[in-house]
């Protein structure tokens, strides 16, 4: 069978084929994303409880939901946890990759090591991260024991400290990732701009503040899709580490939403605060599509 | 996989008793199932008090393929029931004479529209003290009658240097003793009036104030480190002797019984502090899903074999609760459940059997959840106790 | 990409070597930092509970003992039954070995037809599927359990594939597209011209410059879906549960002791699998994203 050159003009049956092949993955997507999206909004506007019910109730759910000082301190976590999950993944990942580019011996014993937690999951994880971070058990009395008496961590279970402790081991799981993104970003430099710059005698501080960074632009802008995105729906980091605790002092919005959802039998609120966290990442992740797609059709 | 005898048909069983003496205590169902030559589907789904199982569940149902059987707590139960989606036992329920047996306050969980849909199989009682003997002899102690005599010696022991009080920081354990002590100050009829009737009178009343200065006491006894440990964890505090007291409901027993102690003798067992008399109770269900005439022998054997006063027998031996059925002798039973067992027909006829806030028989899970976060805030902050009591009413209206 | 450029950063001199010296000190305090918890999950899975009572938790086993390996392998009890987490494990190489095939071929043939084959709306379609990648998984339980309850596919290992092919396929579309969009229109031209046609020029032209991005799909796909929980315990049955659910069913008791050490291998023999495939492929994998999945 041949295929027409040109597109235009009469198109034989076969030559609907591209489409074809791209159909079922658009059906699973409009049904499985779009469509279950459509589904939770319209939920969001039911009295709904343990099951589906269609009986509208406007806005009443949202309202609820703001006057939920379990959902205030939930939109409060996200802030702090996003905010320093991002910075300190970064950075850390920026540094790492630095680092392991400086042409080190064991590189890929090092990447390897820096890559591994993302590899795993907290429901593997979980329980050693408690351990660890456990005043009782981990850290604290390992340090103690060593000689250092009065040495003290016990932000798992301090209520202003505990959601720093799901900041450390969400980082701790991401940071390799970012790394690598960073270490495939420097090894996509155009070497003879940094060859010409150190025959200049330019200091290596300058070479990485005037030409790398600036050129590794595009990898910070992934990263902190990939980052947002993993901050906004980290879950089992929260269930694994704190259950939410002390008190509710850990909650974030996925576990607001499914506890909310599945274990209180509250749909319709849960189905809420779905929304408003649908909507948080279409705020974040559209403008990034949007540009990425018209910077590629100019380039 | 062992083949299946003659075939009788199969149950699926969704359930969270994944581990120790609950597995063991399931086990002795299945084997029970098999020698009728009826396959068992084992579906466990543990994790955070059953709620990795019931968003499974919820999702079984959803897609139109339901277990045969649930493991269901009160209102959760009622909840299904209610949506329609549960079957009819009165096939057996009824030659069998269940309405005999079982007390009144759990029929009303296990009965829906006048039929019954779950099998009762135990009854746990949240409000006991577990004090370790050691200590209190030691000490020249008692275990405490009364809150105000919980705090005098709580204090004692803890100018003594001795941890008073062992415990997890989990919503769920702060609310266990929230029960406790909403039952032992404010006593039953003001339980009943604001856990279980969610009166917002009684919610936001002087009492619930001292409630909450109580509990603000009960945190002092606490060690620093108590958030988000495992009510496991805290038991073997105190049969250590790392912790003197643990207020926790009798599957504590398990632990105890694991460590080679005897419960009653080397761990006593009282009534939590004010509440001798009165009786919480907390009962697993095998709720019975409405499954089609195809599989409902054998969900009726299921039932029939559950409530079965030797199964009943041995599986409250394994998991540290009393029998569903009144009518299993106590002979097996170690002191604390047989104190268990005579106060439940005490309280039954004072009428001070009252379902447990914190297990999911007092509320629906909408109210427990907003009665949980209220607490557990208070307990984890410098919340006033006019404050958590207000908060209190204002939570529940919003979640109602 | 090869690193054959001349090592300009490395020259002789006292004051380099103490900063070679500082390179070194801080990558390896890193990799200590970061290798930690799986340090003293491996310690952990090593002793006895008796040592674990007693011990400090990075302290290497005094006495090794593989007998939480085998308890957690073949003998650990999950609920009623006690053959350990063998058997789940298999049902994860089950489900995941088709839903990575699928999705990882699905992706390909999406992004080669969105970058070779375009067609009015291709990039709108495009970053509507890549806004899939974001949707908090949560949310789609319910609709989802409807949604296979209608089509058949409850409760059965070829639904929880569907599940994963469905949530899978935004990511491996993004990184195909991705890559496809680099690979120049002039190959494909030039095929078309031979009398190539559709299957031809991606099986002959495309497919053979793919691996990079294979690799990279075929990591990023197979640690999600055998890692994943939230799906597993909701759709699958219970005999063909995936090995996060059972994992979590032995580790979470509500009574009895906790067996730390069983519970460390258990997580152990759970993460192998993805930890092994980070070892084999890991190299690749940074091709992989300098090839394409990074915009460097």
């Amino acid at each position: 069978m041949a295929y027409s050159e040109k597109p235009a003009g009469k198109r034989t049956l076969g030559s609907f084929l591209p489409e074809a092949v791209l159909a079922p993955s658009v059906l699973m997507v409009l049904v499985g994303v779009y469509g279950f999206m459509l589904f939770s909004v319209i939920l969001s506007f039911t009295g709904s409880k343990m099951f589906p019910r269609f009986v509208f109730t406007g806005f009443d759910q949202y309202e609820r939901l703001f006057s939920n000082p379990r959902w205030t301190v939930a939109v409060q976590n996200i802030f702090i946890f996003a905010s320093l999950y991002i910075i300190c993944a970064t950075l850390l990942g920026l540094l790492l990759a630095i680092l392991i580019d400086r042409r080190i011996r064991a590189e890929a014993v090092f990447r390897t090591i820096f890559l591994y937690p993302m590899a795993l999951s907290f429901i593997v994880t979980g329980v050693i991260w408690q351990w660890l971070l456990n005043p009782g058990l981990g850290l604290e009395r390992m340090v103690q024991s060593w000689g250092w008496e009065s040495f003290s961590f016990k932000w798992l279970v301090d209520p202003d400290m505990a959601i720093y402790t799901v900041v450390i081991a969400g980082v701790w799981q991401v940071t390799g990732f970012v790394m690598a993104m960073f270490l495939a970003g420097l090894r996509g430099i155009n070497q003879e701009i940094l060859s010409a710059a150190r025959m200049d005698g330019a200091p290596t501080l300058k070479i990485y503040s005037r030409i790398i960074i600036p050129a590794l632009r595009p990898v910070f802008l992934t990263a902190f899709v990939i980052e947002a995105h993993l901050a906004i729906k980290s879950y089992d980091l929260v269930v694994a580490l704190t259950k939410g605790g002390p008190g509710y002092a850990t909650e974030l919005p996925s576990t607001f939403m499914y506890t909310t959802t599945f274990t209180r039998n509250e749909m319709g609120l849960g189905a809420a605060s779905a929304v408003v966290m649908l909507v948080a990442l279409a705020v974040i992740i559209i403008p990034y599509l949007y540009s990425e797609l018209r910077n590629e059709r100019r380039g | 996989m062992p083949a299946q005898a003659q075939d009788q048909g199969s149950v699926e069983v969704l359930h969270w008793w994944t581990s120790g003496g609950e597995a063991a205590a399931v086990n002795v169902l299945k084997e029970n199932l098999e020698q009728q030559g009826i396959a068992w589907n084992d579906m466990p789904v543990a994790g955070g008090a059953g709620e990795a199982a019931m968003t499974a569940l919820r999702a079984r149902v959803t897609s139109g393929n339901p277990p045969t059987a649930a493991q269901l707590l009160g209102m959760s139960l009622k909840a299904w029931a209610e949506e329609g989606y549960l079957g009819d036992l009165t096939e057996v329920a009824e030659p069998e004479g269940w309405d005999a047996v079982v007390p009144e306050p759990i029929q009303e969980f296990g009965k829906y529209d006048g039929h019954w849909v779950a099998a009762p199989v135990n009854i746990h009682r949240p409000n006991w003290l577990w004090s370790n003997a050691k200590i209190f002899e030691e000490n020249g102690l008692t275990p405490p009658k009364t809150w105000e005599e919980f705090n005098q010696v709580a204090q004692t022991l803890q100018d003594k240097g001795i941890q008073p009080l062992a415990h997890g920081g989990q919503n769920w354990q702060d609310a266990t003793i929230f029960d406790d002590v909403v039952l032992g100050i404010g006593g039953p009829e003001f339980y009943q009036k604001a856990i279980i009737e969610a009166d917002p009178e009684a919610l936001g009343s002087d009492t619930m104030v001292q409630v909450f200065d109580q509990m603000r006491k009960i945190r002092g006894f606490v060690d620093p480190n108590f958030s988000g440990r495992d009510w496991n964890l805290a038991t073997a505090m105190v049969l250590k002797g790392d912790a003197a007291m643990q207020l926790m409901g009798d599957w504590a027993k398990g632990e105890i019984i694991a460590a080679g102690m005897k419960p009653g003798t080397d761990i006593l067992c009282t009534t939590a502090p004010g509440t001798e008399g009165a009786f919480l109770f907390n009962t697993d269900f095998f709720a019975m899903f409405d499954v089609g005439e195809e599989r409902k022998p054998a969900q009726l054997a299921m039932a029939s074999a559950a409530m079965s006063p030797e199964f009943q027998e041995t599986f409250n031996l394994a998991k540290g609760s009393i029998p569903a059925r009144t009518d299993v002798p106590g002979d097996q039973f170690d002191p604390c459940g047989q104190k268990s067992m005579a106060d439940i027909k005490a309280a039954q006829e004072a009428g001070t059997l009252m379902g447990s806030m914190a297990h999911g028989h007092a509320q629906p899970p909408a109210v427990q959840g907003a009665m949980f976060d209220v607490v557990t805030n208070h307990f984890n902050s410098d919340q006033s106790s006019a404050d958590a009591a207000q908060a209190l009413v204002d939570a529940v209206a919003a979640a109602q | 990409m090869s690193a054959v450029a001349e090592p300009t950063l490395r020259r002789s001199g006292s004051g380099v070597d103490v900063a070679r010296f500082a390179l070194y000190t801080a990558l390896i305090v890193a990799a200590a930092l970061f290798l930690m918890p799986l340090v003293s999950m491996v310690f952990t899975s090593l002793k006895s509970m008796d040592e674990i009572r007693s011990g400090n938790l990075l302290a290497p086993p005094a006495t090794v003992t593989l007998d939480a390996w085998n308890a957690a392998w073949g003998s650990a009890c999950i609920s009623v039954d006690c053959s350990g987490l063998k058997g789940y494990f298999f049902n994860s190489i089950q489900l995941v070995v088709p839903a990575v095939l699928i999705s990882v071929g699905l992706g390909a043939l999406n992004g080669y037809v969105l970058t070779k084959w375009r067609f009015p709306g291709a990039d709108f379609l495009f970053g509507a599927m890549m806004f899939g990648c974001f949707i908090p998984f949560q949310i789609v339980l319910i609709p989802m359990a409807f949604t296979l309850g209608k089509i058949g596919l409850a409760g059965s290992t070829a639904g929880l594939v569907l599940v994963h092919v469905v949530y899978g396929v935004c990511f491996t579309t993004m990184f195909f597209r991705n890559f496809y969009v680099a690979v120049p229109d002039e190959l494909v031209k030039a095929a078309r011209m031979d009398g190539a046609g559709f299957w031809q020029i991606f099986f002959r032209v495309l497919l053979p410059v793919s691996w990079p991005i294979v690799v990279v799909s075929v990591i990023w796909q197979f640690t999600g879906i055998w890692n994943d929980f939230l799906f597993g315990a909701s759709f699958a049955a219970g005999e063909s549960q995936p090995i996060t659910v059972a994992l979590n069913n032995l580790v979470n008791t509500s009574t009895g002791v906790k067996l730390y050490n069983v519970d460390m291998a258990s997580a152990m023999i759970t993460a192998a699998p993805t930890i092994l495939v980070y070892l084999l492929l890991g190299r690749f994998f940074l091709r992989g994203l300098m090839a394409g999945a990074v915009k460097g």
